[in-house]
């Protein structure tokens, strides 16, 4: 290592001033958590392209159905079952005679209803109900996780006991249960005036949501939990409690925020488990009621014809499962780009 | 052929991650004897731990050793394959590490994870393996062995599972015991018995023994040489004398001084080593110390100190040294080059 | 460890009565009560339902005498399927399911964790990238999209697997496989991130320091360690294969429980509806219990306490 021909002179063994050292020192910059954590999140790359994915999804859904020609209930005499791109006989004469037809991308069903529209609108009511349901899941969960990590003791082990009898219940079996029920009470409420909206959505809906709200927040509950057992111990914590915050505000403004991270991955999480559910239901047939479409009655419609015309089974199908994969991919790389305890 | 047990020349050596590479050896140099104890003295991340687990081939991926040599007993280790580095594993080299907790492998009894390292080594049958363990139960100071055997990790105390790890570490007699800051997590009193026993057992056996540790009261009764290390190099290198009564390195001197001393009777502050260690993704050119180091000069900050002997049993990388003998020097020109010939 | 054992079992008891509380009180939301159907019943289950369940008394003395049959094991009288008790339909049908069930989870288990263990092993390269891809696929593709794909493929397409039936091995296959997807998808994803945790842990690397080679230390010292959180899975895993009986014996038309429940809904055969649903929650509670049972015992730190 000895260097022989470099040259030491009497002024290298000056001492070094305070701003020489200085320059060494090299500070890693210290980032926010939200900047490093979309950075994160842009590099990795199946995150990202399943986020472009989800937009294109809820682009289709939501907006395309509004400037379309068809609407998902409309009835075209003489074009039944037609192929994707074929026109009717009907539809012929028209064109022919100078006017304008919009093609079925997707052909028809056995009604006549144009299928591409169909499809659209049954993605958009998956969304929807996976949507509300984890909105709802996220709300119920997080405040009874809050409160029962929060004051922790006996209120803790007594939520959390209800918990675990929650979590033994097999939930599929219920909300069948519950929407055998409740179709008729439900319905003979659809009667009644203010309550008509009833018979859009359908009875299966309602009964969905109702067994959402009542059995499915418990996994966002615990994980809630677990987090504020965690951060009630952090220092800030203490800080604020001396200072005479109340219980209400500690829980509002520093654990649950801290919490946000996790909230975010689990609830994008918990839409696409919502989303299959219902198509899990609606295939069952206790989904939206006709004509209302959902992507899981599609496909439980589809079935019988499946020689004949396969593509009505498979749309739906890839369609949901392309959205519940997107979401799961979307939802992993949230986790692994927001929650740093599962950085490896 | 060095004559010395173990004998690391010149090692560097790095961590590839997806962070960048980082440089945890640049260029460490030191040497045992037989039946020696050497202290490696450093702060985290001054590569005291990854020296000795590259001695042990423990560094696999992302781990490469990227230049030196590595002698044991006279075998080239960087030279080895895996099946040759597996037969000494365990067996000629043991190590230790610091946190018994974590360190043994909770689903399996106590009996079961000695006898393992028998029973890899040797020839012997299951229930001499079984003798064996129950033998070093014993060495190692645990009563009612027969008892011991069939429990596991978590029904023992931290300084038992040490004990547990050492009786494992010396199942097959091993020339060399390497321990990782053995101590650190256990209670001071147990501390003190764990050193203790290794002490005794040093003897008993006629073990060389690397200590690696960052507290310097640990080396004081155990050691007969020590190497401080600081940013992946050894900067300075003596018998536990020298280090102590007559320290060479600005580094070691701060060392020495923040160490609480009982009997002084004065309230002197303790006073602590300024700034953070070094970022070893891009180690700087100079002095990796001279940052935190009070008599930093200009060329500490450009060049890398060379070692000066300063006895022969010490040496030191700092240009204080070279700063005297400079100055010397620069009245007998001749002088110079005799200095720098000697220092190659 | 008995006070746990009789915590459990305690608790699993109020659930399921819980359970065949609420179904009962469910069913009886309906207008007319539950056996009253849309469609007109034979006048002997008429007749007998009357007798048996009292229709015209309280509805608290119903309950009463409902959970006393129940105790007894008597799930009452089908009313679509003449002459029948719901007893008799589930003691036919439930083998049925429970063989190909039983199946599936032996495929599920027996390829999620090598194909787990082997990603975990190979982090980052080809091979894990790929059990990546299929396994986060195969937890997202729900039950019937697995199903038609599969009988799109092999029966119509390529004609290799019949659609419907059960009588012989090759009816099997694609039933059990749709079932086992998902399951096998998400064991092999839980074991992948439950041995990584392992192989990162301390006495991975005492293993090592012993001399233990590569493949040993997997296969003694991480997998043991590694497998816990699966067997925890095991209880949710059969709740799954029950529920997505329904859909696999739907498509596939086999003669199960699962189709039975399914076609009890369309009809509305409340008693079966109830029997049936009392009957599986019963079955998920209590292999819950013994699965959690069975994880105090192999893991050595709870053993004890």
């Amino acid at each position: 290592m000895a260097k022989l021909s470099f040259q030491l002179n009497a002024d290298d063994f000056l001492p070094a001033s305070a701003s020489e050292k200085e320059s060494l020192v090299v500070m890693r910059e210290s980032v926010g958590f939200w900047k490093d954590g979309f950075r994160r999140l842009k590099r990795n790359k199946i995150a990202m392209v399943s986020l472009v994915v989800v937009i294109l999804v809820l682009f289709i859904s939501f907006v395309i159905p509004q400037f379309y020609p068809y609407t998902y209930e409309q009835q075209i005499r003489g074009s039944e079952n037609l192929a994707p791109m074929q026109y009717s006989q009907t539809e012929l004469t028209t064109m022919e005679t100078g006017g304008k037809v919009f093609p079925h991308i997707l052909g028809t069903d056995n009604l006549g209803r144009d299928y591409a529209i169909r499809v659209m609108m049954g993605s958009r009511v998956s969304l929807v109900v996976g949507i509300i349901a984890s909105v709802l899941i996220l709300f119920i969960g997080s405040l009874y996780g809050s409160i029962a990590g929060y004051f922790g003791g006996w209120v803790d082990l007594v939520m959390m006991r209800i918990v675990d009898m929650i979590y033994t219940v097999p939930d599929i079996l219920i909300i069948i249960l519950l929407s055998v029920a409740l179709d008729q009470p439900l319905k003979a409420l659809a009667m009644k005036p203010g309550f008509q909206w009833i018979q859009v959505v359908g009875v299966n809906l309602i009964s969905i949501f109702i067994v959402f709200a009542l059995l499915y927040w418990v996994g966002m509950a615990r994980i809630v939990r677990s987090q504020i057992l965690i951060l009630k111990e952090q220092e800030y914590v203490t800080a604020a409690k001396a200072l005479g915050a109340s219980s209400g505000r500690i829980i509002k403004k520093h654990l649950l925020k801290n919490c946000i991270g996790t909230l975010i991955v689990t609830t994008t999480l918990q839409i696409p488990s919502a989303i299959f559910t219902e198509s899990f239901l609606s295939f069952l047939g206790l989904g939206v009621n006709a004509p209302m479409p959902s992507l899981g009655s599609l496909a439980s419609a589809a079935l019988n014809g499946m020689n004949s015309y396969p593509y009505r089974l498979f749309v739906p199908a890839l369609a949901i499962a392309l959205i519940i994969l997107s979401f799961n991919l979307l939802g992993d790389g949230l986790r692994d780009a927001f929650d740093p305890k599962l950085k490896d | 052929m060095s004559g010395y047990l173990v004998d690391i020349k010149n090692e560097r050596l790095s961590f590839f991650t997806p962070a960048g590479e980082v440089k945890s050896l640049n260029d460490v140099s030191l040497h045992v004897k037989e039946k020696e104890a050497l202290g490696i003295v450093g702060e985290s991340g001054s590569g005291k731990s990854v020296t000795a687990y590259s001695l042990m081939g423990l560094t696999a991926y992302p781990g490469r050793l990227i230049g030196g040599t590595l002698e044991f007993d006279g075998k080239r280790i960087d030279q080895m394959t895996e099946k040759e580095m597996r037969k000494i594993r365990g067996n000629e080299i043991s190590i230790i590490f610091q946190d018994p907790m974590t360190s043994l492998n909770p689903v399996y009894t106590i009996g079961n994870q000695i006898a393992e390292a028998v029973l890899l080594h040797t020839d012997k049958t299951r229930a001499q393996a079984a003798e064996r363990a129950k033998e070093l139960l014993t060495l190692v100071g645990i009563n009612e062995p027969e008892k011991r055997l069939k429990q596991y990790p978590h029904e023992l105390s931290g300084g038992m599972r040490q004990r547990v790890m050492i009786a494992i570490a010396l199942a097959c007699e091993p020339k060399l015991l390497i321990a990782d800051e053995p101590t650190t997590a256990l209670d001071v009193t147990i501390q003190a018995q764990i050193l203790e026993l290794m002490m005794d057992l040093k003897e008993k056996l006629g073990m060389a023994i690397i200590m690696i540790t960052h507290d310097l009261g640990v080396v004081a009764n155990m050691c007969d040489r020590i190497a401080v290390m600081y940013a992946g190099k050894v900067v300075e290198s003596g018998t536990t004398d020298d280090i102590f009564y007559r320290p060479g390195h600005e580094y070691t001197k701060g060392l020495l001084r923040s160490i609480p001393k009982l009997n002084e009777k004065e309230h002197n502050r303790l006073i602590p080593i300024e700034g953070s260690p070094v970022d070893m993704l891009n180690p700087p050119a100079g002095c990796p110390f001279a940052p935190r180091c009070k008599s930093c000069m200009k060329i500490c900050l450009r060049e890398m100190p060379e070692y000066t002997d300063l006895s022969d049993t010490h040496y030191s990388a700092c240009w204080l040294h070279q700063k005297a003998e400079f100055a010397a020097a620069r009245k007998h020109p001749a002088g110079i080059d005799a200095q720098k010939a000697g220092q190659e | 460890m008995g006070k746990y054992i009789i915590k459990r079992v305690a608790m699993a008891v109020v659930t399921i009565f819980a359970v065949a509380t609420i179904t009962f009180f469910v069913m009886n939301m309906v207008p007319g009560g539950p056996f009253m159907a849309e469609k007109a019943v034979s006048p002997q289950a008429q007749a007998a339902l009357e007798a048996k369940f009292g229709l015209d008394k309280p509805l608290s003395e119903q309950y009463i005498t409902y959970m006393k049959d129940l105790l007894h094991g008597d799930l009452g009288l089908s009313v679509k399927q003449r002459g029948r008790t719901v007893n008799q339909i589930i003691a036919s049908k439930f083998p049925v399911s429970a063989r190909v069930g039983g199946m599936a989870i032996l495929l599920a288990v027996m390829t999620g964790v090598p194909l787990g263990s082997i990603a975990a092993y190979r982090r980052g390269k080809l091979a894990d990238n790929i059990i990546i891809v299929f396994s986060t696929s195969g937890i997202a593709v729900p039950n019937f999209v697995t199903c038609t794909i599969l009988m799109y493929l092999f029966s119509l397409k390529l004609g290799l697997l019949p659609t419907y039936g059960l009588t012989s091995w090759k009816h099997y296959v694609m039933p059990v496989a749709a079932l086992a997807l998902y399951p096998s998808s998400y064991i092999a994803r839980l074991m992948r991130s439950s041995m990584l945790d392992v192989m990162g842990q301390d006495y991975m690397r005492t293993a090592r320091a012993k001399g233990v080679s590569q493949r040993v230390s997997l296969f003694k010292h991480a997998l043991r360690n590694a497998i816990l959180p699966v067997v925890t899975y095991l209880g949710p895993l059969l709740a799954y294969t029950l529920t997505g009986s329904f859909i696999v014996e739907k498509i596939f038309t086999i003669p199960g429980l699962g189709s039975e429940f399914v076609g009890s809904i369309t009809s509305r055969d409340y008693p079966l509806i109830m029997g049936t649903t009392i009957f599986l929650a019963a079955l998920m509670v209590t292999m819950n219990v013994l699965v959690d049972i069975a994880y105090k015992l192999i893991d050595p730190r709870i053993k004890l306490k």
